[in-house]
């Protein structure tokens, strides 16, 4: 919330905060327009609580056929405000005072506080850097868990681990192995898992986005949850999604009914027919699906280069649209106060914007309190932007470059 | 469990609370407008997009005679629904006590336990006397209400204009509510969803405007009821900073912001309107005006029928007592109250639909309210001409 302030006041070129810059893709704009001035009125009434029966039926349709599995639209699937509040309903009916939640650091900064407000104890493990091969830049698949340390986190009081693959903000798609790992574990201590996915179509270089609810003994005890605004760039639309088994869902049921009951009719109805769209399209090159991933690529490409070419080390992201850079050579320009509460990398971002003009997040800010000296020397940008955008960050940091080799 | 069965297109849905009618054509281009602005497609302010929560400020400033903060004394959550959950959570704590004015919005119950409260139930009671009775007549006895209020009270749950009952609270009214949440320091969660369906020889009026009340009170509005797109699922909570910031707590950690391009669709549509409070065209005056004719007409068709419906000051609902129809329903299930019974029997026999009232009340209550349904009246012309023969044949079939 204090970056997106900073970035309101000071930013000319806003890499922050994660969200495009580009529109939602015409198809769902024109379903948008048909719903809300058709004929059918109701449409701007009340729709069923759990989720609009059409877009209830495609997700049900369509994550079926990707998890191999027959979906009923009305127990496997409910509809959200938002993957936040997916997550919300997650923590709140999954987790009772006294359980721990293992939670992979960096992480999606709205996970603890959501454990701790349900009662729960959220217990942390770090993806940890392997130095890359040499002349190599490092991949986000150098962050890796360590095997003896995640399953050392596992105790009789946990009740979920929460996976984020691809993971906000590092990209990391995590590989089957790594998947299989986590799954082990979860069948082990009968542990169930929140999946989040919204960036699932996010993924780079031919890479496999795999479903943990896919592995064995995964479907039972887990929940997938999905998102419109990061599938059709679209996430000021506010509709997002869970997926799992009927014993699980029927408590997530509970509690939106109890907290928001319904979501607005309009976006569901737009986000059901970009759906079924993609649906007929599946896999093949006009699906948007395909198309979103291999434009996003191009400009991580581009950001990749630029910050490579003024000394701000990338780590090249194997999905998502966030990228995290090692800004290690560029601390000659922000001092260490070795004294200060605040983490060097927050201080580094907050004067980068008010001094650069150019929008960060500390990558500490992705981590819990004990934690956030631990890698405290990268920033994360977003590259969901457009060309021109990316080229004007570009053009800072070529500036700022030449600042500092110049006499 | 009504909801399913008012999805059957034979019946005529009298049932649940939301319009057939269509929205005013400015708000859907509106809508259509913002969707075109890239922009307006991702996210906004956590709290509530600039310019509708400007908008807001604007309009309740006027209503309200007071200056008021967009930042920081509004939150724009999903529905009014979100705004009673951001409210509840963020004030009620453990062990508090909630007084809850029965027949109730059936959320407020189960949102008070969430947050570990006990609720206080109180009920409206009807005067005796009167021929054709009216929501008016529905009232609070204030020696009874003083009795509810304790040290553990945190917070009463106000309603007006009233689901069901349509009873607009007058002055005097608000007055000894408003005495007992200042002399036990309690706060108020009033709910004015319909504030601007009110009927003619009637005043809403906030009790965040009575003396002392405006530091205690959180007020809840709905642009699903201002403007009949409950679909849109956007309302707010209006109070004081050091309330309102907490809220906005809540708020952050649930959902954290709501759907863009219908909260700029709805700013837009309250310019419109803000220019035009003073004009009798406004949406705000010209929509209760509309359904003040489907109000009468409703209640004529029930009493036609030799029902005794009781006539609502406000909202869009109407209450019936069916017991003078002497259905007898004796042989059906013994353990449901008798309206859910006979809801169940007009549904099936009938093909007309309604609430039981029942379900508006907390369990020591529900004998007293049994005899009584829901209708809503907010539908087209259509809706309530099929709902007419219906009940014009009513008496031909029961003979």
């Amino acid at each position: 919330v204090e970056f997106v302030k900073l970035a309101a006041t000071y930013s000319t070129v806003n890499l922050g905060q994660g969200f495009p810059d580009f529109p939602p893709p015409d198809f769902l704009k024109e379903a948008f327009v048909r719903a809300l001035s058709g004929e059918n009125h109701m449409l701007h009434q009340y729709t069923r609580a759990f989720g609009h029966p059409p877009l209830v039926k495609i997700l049900a349709q369509y994550f079926g056929k990707l998890l191999g599995r027959d979906l009923d639209p009305m127990t496997n699937v409910m509809v959200t405000v938002g993957a936040y509040q997916a997550l919300f309903c997650c923590f709140q009916a999954l987790v009772d005072e006294g359980d721990e939640v293992i939670i992979i650091e960096p992480f999606f900064d709205c996970y603890e506080p959501m454990v701790k407000m349900a009662g729960g104890m959220p217990v942390f493990v770090p993806l940890r850097p392997k130095a890359p091969k040499d002349g190599k830049l490092m991949s986000s698949a150098d962050w890796q868990l360590d095997p003896a340390e995640l399953a050392s986190k596992f105790s009789e009081r946990t009740k979920a681990i929460v996976l984020n693959s691809p993971n906000n903000p590092l990209g990391k798609v995590f590989s089957r192995g790594e998947l299989e790992l986590i799954a082990d574990l979860c069948v082990k201590h009968d542990v169930l898992c929140i999946s989040d996915e919204v960036y699932e179509w996010l993924v780079y270089d031919g890479k496999e986005h795999i479903r943990i609810a896919s592995l064995r003994g995964m479907w039972d005890r887990t929940v997938i949850i999905g998102s419109a605004g990061k599938t059709f760039s679209a996430t000021g639309w506010k509709v997002g999604w869970t997926v799992g088994p009927n014993r699980l869902l029927q408590h997530l049921r509970t509690v939106h009914q109890n907290s928001v009951y319904h979501c607005a009719t309009v976006a569901q109805e737009a986000v059901a027919q970009g759906f079924q769209r993609e649906l007929e399209l599946y896999g093949k090159p006009e699906s948007y699906f395909v198309q979103l991933p291999k434009m996003l690529q191009q400009k991580r490409d581009w950001l990749v280069q630029s910050l490579d070419a003024v000394g701000m080390k990338p780590i090249v992201p194997e999905g998502t649209y966030f990228l995290v850079a090692d800004i290690s050579e560029f601390k000659s320009d922000v001092p260490d106060v070795p004294d200060s509460d605040e983490p060097y990398d927050s201080r580094f971002a907050k004067w980068m914007v008010k001094n650069k003009g150019l929008a960060a997040i500390p990558l500490s800010a992705f981590y819990c309190g004990a934690h956030k000296n631990n890698y405290n020397h990268f920033i994360r940008f977003c590259f969901a932007k457009e060309e021109a955008t990316l080229k004007a960050a570009n053009d800072i940091l070529q500036k700022w470059k030449l600042e500092k080799t110049s006499p | 469990e009504f909801t399913k069965v008012a999805a059957d297109p034979s019946i005529v849905n009298l049932g649940q609370g939301l319009p057939d009618i269509s929205p005013p054509s400015y708000v859907k281009e509106e809508l259509a407008k913002a969707a075109a602005v890239d922009r307006l497609n991702q996210y906004t302010r956590g709290f509530g997009h600039p310019s509708l929560v400007k908008a807001l400020s604007q309009v309740y400033e006027r209503v309200c005679g007071r200056k008021l903060d967009p930042l920081t004394d509004i939150l724009v959550t999903v529905g009014a629904y979100g705004s009673l959950f951001s409210t509840i959570q963020a004030l009620i704590e453990e062990g508090d006590e909630v007084i809850i004015i029965e027949p109730f919005y059936d959320c407020y119950e189960p949102m008070v336990k969430m947050a570990g409260a006990k609720p206080v139930f109180i009920p409206l009671r009807y005067k005796n006397g009167g021929n054709s009775a009216s929501s008016a007549d529905w009232v609070l006895d204030p020696a009874e209400l003083a009795t509810k209020f304790n040290s553990k009270t945190k917070a009463i749950i106000l309603n007006t204009p009233h689901n069901p009952i349509g009873k607009v609270f007058t002055r005097e009214e608000l007055q000894v509510i408003a005495d007992l949440c200042i002399k036990h320091d309690t706060l108020c969660i009033s709910d004015e969803v319909y504030e601007w369906l009110v009927y003619k020889g009637n005043k809403h009026i906030k009790i965040a405007t009575l003396p002392g009340m405006w530091e205690r009170t959180i007020t809840i509005g709905s642009a699903g009821k201002t403007y009949s797109v409950t679909g849109w699922k956007l309302g707010w909570s209006i109070g004081p900073q050091n309330l309102i910031k907490h809220l906005q707590v809540v708020h952050q950690n649930t959902l954290y912001t709501c759907p863009t391009p219908l909260q700029e669709a709805l700013a837009q549509a309250f310019w419109i309107d803000y220019k035009r409070m003073d004009d009798p065209d406004c949406y705000f005056y010209s929509l209760s005006r509309e359904l003040e004719i489907k109000r009468d007409r409703m209640a004529q068709l029930l009493q036609e029928v030799g029902l005794k419906p009781v006539v609502p000051d406000g909202g869009y609902f109407m209450i019936v007592d069916v017991s003078t129809l002497n259905v007898d329903l004796s042989d059906v299930d013994e353990k449901q109250p008798y309206d859910y019974k006979f809801v169940k029997w007009m549904i099936t026999s009938k093909k007309l639909s309604a609430i039981p009232l029942s379900a508006f009340c907390g369990p020591a209550t529900k004998r007293q309210f049994e005899k009584y349904i829901r209708f809503c009246f907010i539908k087209k012309d259509s809706t309530l001409d099929a709902a007419e023969v219906i009940l014009k044949n009513w008496n031909k079939q029961t003979a």
